[in-house]
């Protein structure tokens, strides 16, 4: 695997290399695609990386997203009724990598709809769109045939979800055929819900520098720049969604479309956000 | 696709049907997935467990049921011999709690101290709020705020058993979108509480052990009919939602070549309206709630909404070992319309004496189809898999009377 690990995921490594120049952890911001409605979405996107976001989550919306709390879920709702589907979101990556070249996308939602595309087409169409990575909810190391080897094959980086339930007999699985980075869920729970307190979160941080050298993200449950920075302050990335999720809720009219203050209330959001995880450790 | 020796040797370790089953949960269930693998296995080589689960399948379920003779039914179509077995005998009144019976014993086993259930039509959650009455455990839950709008009498019993009944007001807010917020549930929860799936779907070993815990039926099932006619059916039949009572039916069968396996799907309004909840008859192969197997979606893969009469089948997927058994051809499963199942509930009724479960008047309305071509010598054995009382409101609607 080690041969297909070094291909295509330059983008990640080098922001990770940036990242540890500056002496400072990342923030990694999620928003899901084609939400409230794909041209505001694609107006959100190209303003996020100049607002603070080093490394950008794209949420591939989907009927029925398990591990996700309302916020995201309405957000995948809001994406579908827009009439979002997965070409639109791979365009959507396209036009932003045509204007940057430099943040990180990761696509991240759940395995039917990229196995309804097709595996092989789906993974030769990210890539040519200028996606970087996957994180696919269901797909624990037990099912690595399916999206994980190939993804890897293709130069493209897996992204592997750790929880407070993998202990140190689970954790050597999951870090096998992963690269980027590694993505710490802090709390057992689905999105947006609780957060894990700072002496948590440095048990679990410990216990993931034994099984890997990767740059660790730590997500779920953060949603003020003083989270973030708590969390940056012992992380590689502090990841944020359901907060930005719930600003772009918090803009739409009474009708649920975007107002002119969508793009700005989320870019809000992300400074403040950035804010924290850049002064974390001054 | 080459034909096995043995249709009975499935899952494979990783949980596989052939193509179908796995495990598509997120990585925080994997270790509890793993664990709950662990304590079914030990439980099943463990003799002290199959005494208690048969214990209480006879003293408190009433198990055996009868495999009952439906003589009139019979008369009426002029062809094969009916048999109905007659889970709709059991308490509780559906077949739901032969699987409750087996998973809370193994939560027990597991230490765990707090249950959760999705439902549908609200057999299963009134079975899980039985058995969780019955040992002492809390129990919460989840069912679709569209399901608890029709099945308004289940959703009492259940409080009246001690559950908390939790609506589900997201999505399509019927079984699915239950099953979505359950998992939810347990993915906060893992610590101390155990999920108890209702149907032979979810991410291995659930298809496995519901299937095992339902198999009863048909080990039953078969010996009874030895009994009566001396010779095995020609015919079982039963219906599928997610398909724990037929898969429970079937596979002490499935080796016999000469038992015929029909399976019957709801066809909701008709399969050309799309408004149905045939995913065998209708669907694709896609992957939900842990498990690879038939599903109604559209072109990028995001799920549709069930639609049937019977709030039991509105569900747009089906267990993985019945996508297997369909692909491999070893079963058959033939679509059944919201009327055609109104008529045989009536027709069970009137000739019968029994009121039948809205789910089980599906394959009731396949049998009015098929008996008539099949000669007197012949004989079909159907899984009558609950009562009908719950449904009496659904049906006096659908008939323009009002109660």
């Amino acid at each position: 695997m080690s041969e297909a690990i070094i291909g295509g995921q330059d983008r990640i490594a080098k922001r990770f290399a940036k990242l540890k120049e500056e002496g400072r952890a990342g923030l990694v911001t999620f928003i899901t695609a084609g939400d409230p409605d794909p041209e505001t979405s694609f107006e959100i996107l190209k303003q996020l990386p100049e607002a603070g976001a080093d490394i950008i989550e794209l949420g591939m919306p989907f009927t029925d997203p398990m591990a996700d709390g309302p916020a995201i879920q309405e957000a995948s709702n809001r994406a579908l009724a827009a009439g979002m589907h997965m070409r639109k979101t791979l365009s959507l990556v396209r036009g932003f990598r045509d204007q940057d070249h430099e943040t990180p996308i990761i696509l991240m939602g759940y395995y039917n709809p990229i196995y309804i595309y097709g595996v092989a087409e789906f993974l030769e169409d990210a890539r040519n769109a200028g996606v970087d990575g996957l994180i696919v909810v269901d797909l624990p190391p037990e099912e690595d045939d399916e999206l994980c080897v190939p993804t890897v094959k293709k130069g493209l980086s897996f992204i592997r979800l750790t929880a407070p339930t993998s202990d140190d007999k689970r954790l050597p699985k999951l870090v096998q055929n992963t690269s980027g980075f590694v993505y710490y869920v802090s709390v057992a729970g689905v999105t947006g819900a609780g957060s894990a307190s700072n002496d948590q979160i440095i048990e679990a941080m410990a216990r993931l520098r034994r099984h890997t050298d990767l740059p660790i993200a730590v997500g779920f449950g953060i949603k003020s720049a003083a989270q973030a920075a708590d969390v940056a302050k012992q992380a590689d990335a502090a990841v944020v969604g359901s907060a930005i999720v719930s600003k772009i809720a918090e803009s739409l009219d009474e009708n649920g479309k975007a107002t002119d203050k969508t793009a700005s209330m989320v870019t809000g959001l992300v400074r403040e956000l950035a804010n924290g995880v850049r002064n974390a450790r001054k | 696709m080459s034909k096995p020796n043995s249709y009975r040797t499935l899952p494979d370790p990783d949980g596989h049907f052939g193509n179908f089953g796995g495990r598509f949960v997120a990585e925080t269930l994997m270790p509890l997935i793993l664990e709950l693998e662990q304590a079914y296995k030990d439980a099943k080589s463990d003799p002290a467990f199959k005494k208690e689960m048969d214990y209480y399948l006879k003293h408190y379920v009433g198990r055996a049921n009868p495999l009952y003779f439906a003589e009139r039914l019979t008369d009426h179509l002029g062809g094969a011999k009916i048999y109905f077995k007659r889970e709709d005998l059991n308490h509780t009144g559906a077949h739901k709690i032969n699987n409750c019976i087996g998973q809370i014993l193994l939560a027990k086993r597991m230490g765990k101290t707090r249950i959760i259930a999705e439902t549908g039509a609200g057999q299963h959650g009134v079975a899980t709020a039985t058995v969780c009455a019955r040992f002492g455990l809390p129990c919460t839950v989840y069912m679709g705020a569209k399901d608890i709008e029709r099945q308004s009498p289940n959703v009492f019993r259940m409080k009246l058993l001690g559950a908390e009944v939790k609506p589900v007001v997201s999505g399509s807010r019927s079984l699915k979108d239950a099953m979505n917020e359950a998992l939810r549930d347990w993915v906060t929860n893992v610590e101390d509480t155990f999920y108890i799936i209702g149907t032979a779907a979810g991410p291995h070993p659930y298809p496995e052990l519901v299937r095992d815990f339902q198999s009863v039926i048909g080990i039953e099932a078969r010996e009874q009919i030895l009994e009566a006619e001396g010779r095995l059916p020609d015919q079982i039949i039963a219906a599928v939602g997610g398909g724990s009572n037929a898969i429970g039916l079937f596979h002490p069968f499935l080796d016999d070549k000469e038992v015929e396996v029909v399976g019957v799907e709801a066809a909701g309004h008709g399969i050309h309206t799309g408004k149905h909840a045939a995913s065998l008859s209708a669907g694709k192969p896609g992957v939900l709630h842990g498990n690879r197997t038939y599903l109604l979606m559209d072109d990028d893969g995001q799920i549709k909404e069930a639609d049937s009469i019977s709030a039991g089948l509105d569900y747009p997927g089906i267990g993985p070992e019945h996508s297997w058994l369909k692909d491999i051809g070893r079963a058959r499963y033939e679509p059944i319309g919201d009327h055609e199942a109104l008529d045989a509930f009536k027709i069970c009724s009137e000739l019968e004496g029994i009121i039948p479960a809205l789910e089980c008047s599906h394959s009731i309305a396949q049998i009015i189809k098929e008996a008539p071509k099949m000669g007197k010598d012949k004989i079909i054995l159907m899984c009558l898999s609950g009562r009908g009382d719950k449904d009496i409101f659904t049906v006096a609607e659908a008939l323009g009377v009002e109660l």
